[in-house]
């Protein structure tokens, strides 16, 4: 519009406007002013409008295991290596040479050689990794205590406040951790910086391997011409699902309102566009692990019938809510696993509107899951876990905008008093006989 | 499109207009505001396509014809331009620019079509009642702040307003909950209103109707369908889409026989409330109350900074019954408080089930509270 306006490229960029603030990756120093550092002449350089403001951090470990193995095994450096093998025989880790043929973790291991016959395979040691995580946890923890570990290779952090402690912004500090992980530990990371954890994990996703890469102001024009498959929690069906409604792009859902958004994709609706555009209100849980607990079970013979996997799924509903009250814990989030007959596994995960540890609300929402994978597969197995975990204190409160809560409670204690003194036969739902 | 006007009369319209002006700029001309002289009379347009504000300005047209520009600039130059000044909107038609003058000070902003311009439309309202504006403020007021901001639960995004019969009389209801707290208001229920569906008004409208209502004293205009609510206040007219979802059956929610009655008085119990709450700048942490016989004592403690207890005593407060510990969250205590006139009534049946609070000496607005443990 207007491109011949002389005013333009005044109005686009004032004249107070200052170049974006830059920071030098290798050597840690700022203002650089072209696109190699003055001081140490290295060409990894950080620019951002927000680059000293933003302060949640995603790290994440580049081919971990692979990385350690390389590191061990300094004769494999430039050879595709893939961690992987044993019983289930397939693809833990592959490096990035190995990636480049087309390998990926959790691909059978006879299909990973065909694409890369020359690949290395070692045999995974879980001891050495978690030796290395251990290691890369403790120099997370002295850049803050907010460490939130995601696994064993990824943790989020939330650096707010601590440029007075540090002296410098969390992007200065941050750049100087990648540099003492590659030191001390021999394995390389990629961060992802943003104002929230969402943003910070589809930024370290951005730049693999060996990156930095900034989401602020700009994340929402920035996610907008992506596919929707890029958020996390939008896995094959759920992109089926926003194809079939014609969206296939991350803008398509920015722009939807919270009405057509529930209307179209059901009560995670406005959820999912608030994400898509890159809002994010979840803390970072220092004390909040990656642990999960779950049920699951492998059938007699397969089962394509929504009826029958519905009493199984049902039975594993009541060992979940059973598990999570001994642990004095609830669900926040629940993941639901199958598995085909051909041992493809597909798992479904949702966020709960509130924490609950009772087998009713748990079957309510999983199988609302399960329905979206009735196709006539057969399936050999079925899980459903607690993916997100939340203190029995905080589940099942009284609701005044649930009248039924109560007595839900109430029920769930009287069987499980019953169930203590009779033991666990004496009473039993409907739909577990 | 030609026009004179004065500075306080568009800054004041167009305020009530960039209000409701999409900011998230997804799209546009969202971000404009429609300027249309029909008939010689000037009006501004906005919408976000859930709501849509039209306000009727006076002013002297001498030329018809429409065109949108960007609300917030306008509201901004009208802002910055002298008290005094008038102002003159002129523009030729089409995708020419919109000329502002006001003495020497002169600008020309950058248009949209005025066919890209989304109409909203209220369709068939078959339900139409009038309010005096300061009842809706009474509703709004006294509920607005229970409104949930849960996303998962969108039907608690709202004010719930429906008729209903209450002790044999035909009474308007705004309930809203978030699920911690209830809020129920009910006034007379105007003419016309006797057979209206229960609707969910967004917040996002209850705010902005709010917003009106503080510059209006006379009667409102209410136009209602199952899918539209429209409000008409003097020269201005809300339009918004309704949620479309089931509000809970809040009634069953609501104690029938809570029995340990307490009786203080407002400011004494909000001031108490402030005092201990301050010791901890967590929201969330409840605040104790301890009851005795006509004794209150309340209490806040946190683990970093220490504890705090105030009582309240002798003709301050009035109970009866047993010994008695519940908790609540501060700001869900104010919110109430900051209702009531005088004198404030809970109703107790024990220390972990929901409390009624009402004022004393009103009995058309009720409220419900889940106690916290403490």
């Amino acid at each position: 519009m207007q491109a011949s306006d002389p005013g333009r490229p005044l109005t686009a960029r004032p004249l107070t406007a200052r170049p974006d603030p830059s920071l030098c990756r290798d050597c840690g120093a700022s203002h650089m002013p072209g696109a190699v550092c003055p001081t140490c002449h290295g060409r990894r350089i950080l620019r951002h409008p927000e680059l000293f403001t933003l302060a949640i951090a995603h790290v994440d470990c580049d081919a971990f295991y692979a990385s350690v193995e390389k590191r061990d095994r300094p004769e494999l450096a430039d050879r595709p290596v893939i961690v992987g093998g044993g019983t289930r025989g397939v693809v833990t880790t592959a490096c990035y040479i190995a990636r480049v043929s087309g390998v990926h973790s959790a691909m059978p291991m006879f299909k990973a050689l065909k694409l890369c016959p020359d690949a290395v395979i070692v045999p995974p040691n879980f001891a050495k990794y978690t030796e290395a995580a251990r290691q890369i946890r403790a120099l997370m923890r002295t850049l803050t205590p907010l460490v939130q570990p995601l696994s064993i290779d990824e943790a989020v952090l939330d650096l707010t406040g601590t440029q007075a402690l540090h002296g410098a912004p969390p992007a200065a500090i941050l750049a100087r951790f990648a540099g003492d992980v590659e030191r001390q530990v021999g394995v390389t990371v990629s961060i992802g910086l943003a104002a929230n954890r969402l943003l910070a994990k589809l930024a370290a996703g951005e730049d693999k391997p060996r990156g930095f890469f900034l989401l602020g102001q700009d994340a929402a024009s920035f996610l907008a011409p992506a596919p929707v498959g890029l958020l996390p929690g939008v896995g094959p069906a759920l992109e089926r699902r926003l194809g079939a409604l014609g969206i296939t792009r991350l803008g398509q859902l920015q722009a939807l309102d919270d009405r057509t958004a529930a209307h179209l994709l059901g009560d995670d609706g406005p959820h999912l566009v608030r994400r898509a555009r890159g809002e994010d209100t979840r803390r970072v849980n220092p004390g909040e692990g990656a642990k999960s607990i779950s049920a699951e079970t492998t059938f007699n013979t397969d089962l394509a019938d929504r009826a029958a996997l519905e009493r199984q799924l049902w039975r594993l509903c009541e060992r979940l809510a059973v598990r999570l009250r001994e642990k004095n814990l609830a669900a926040a989030g629940l993941t639901l696993k199958l598995k085909t007959t051909s041992f493809v596994a597909r798992t479904r995960a949702a966020r709960l509107a509130q924490p609950t540890a009772l087998p009713d609300r748990i079957f309510a929402q999983a199988r609302k899951l399960l329905a979206r994978e009735i196709d006539g597969t057969q399936f050999r197995l079925i899980g459903i876990g607690a993916s997100t975990l939340a203190p029995l204190d905080a589940a099942d409160l009284a609701d005044l905008a649930d009248p039924e809560t109560p007595r839900d409670v109430a029920r769930q204690g009287a069987i499980d008093k019953l169930r203590e003194r009779f033991g666990n036969d004496i009473v039993r739902r409907g739909r577990g006989i | 499109m030609k026009l004179k006007a004065d500075r306080a009369t568009l800054l004041k319209a167009l305020a009530h207009i960039q209000s409701v002006a999409e900011k998230r700029n997804t799209i546009p001309i969202l971000a404009n505001v429609l300027i249309a002289v029909r008939d010689g009379r000037l009006s501004f347009t906005a919408t976000d396509m859930e709501i849509a504000i039209v306000e009727e300005v006076a002013a002297s047209t001498s030329r018809n014809g429409a065109t949108t520009a960007p609300a917030a600039t306008l509201y901004e130059i009208m802002r910055k331009l002298p008290e005094s000044a008038e102002i003159e909107l002129d523009h030729p038609g089409g995708d020419a620019q919109l000329a502002l003058r006001a003495g020497k000070f002169a600008t020309s902003l950058v248009v949209l079509p005025v066919e890209d311009f989304p109409s909203m439309t209220a369709g068939q309202l078959p339900h139409h009642f009038s309010l005096p504006a300061l009842v809706l403020r009474g509703l709004i007021d006294r509920t607005r702040f229970a409104i949930s901001t849960e996303e998962t639960r969108y039907y608690l995004n709202g004010i719930y307003l429906h008729a209903a019969v209450a002790d044999g009389t035909r009474t308007l209801r705004a309930v809203a909950t978030d699920g911690h707290r209830l809020a129920r208001v009910e006034e007379p229920l105007p003419e016309g209103a006797e057979t209206i569906p229960g609707v969910i008004i967004p917040r996002k409208t209850v705010n902005e109707l709010r917003k009106l209502l503080e510059e209006e004293s006379g009667s409102v205009e209410v136009g209602l369908s199952d899918t539209r609510v429209q409000f008409k206040l003097g020269t201005v007219t809300l339009t918004s889409k309704l949620i479309d979802g089931t509000f809970p059956e809040y009634e069953r929610v609501i104690p029938k026989d809570n029995d340990k009655v307490l009786h203080v008085g407002k400011k004494d119990f909000a001031d108490a409330v402030a005092r201990v709450s301050a010791i901890s700048s967590e929201r969330s942490r409840p605040v104790k109350l301890a009851l005795q016989r006509d004794v209150l004592t309340l209490s806040a403690a946190s683990a970093e900074q220490g504890t705090a207890s105030e009582e309240l005593d002798g003709d301050r407060v009035k109970y009866e019954s047993g010994p008695l510990e519940i908790g609540f969250q501060a700001r869900y205590l104010n919110d109430i408080t900051d209702q009531i006139a005088d004198q404030v009534e809970f109703r107790f049946a024990d220390g972990s089930a929901p409390t009624l609070v009402q004022d004393a000496s009103d009995g058309s607005a009720l409220y419900v509270l889940m106690p916290m443990r403490v």
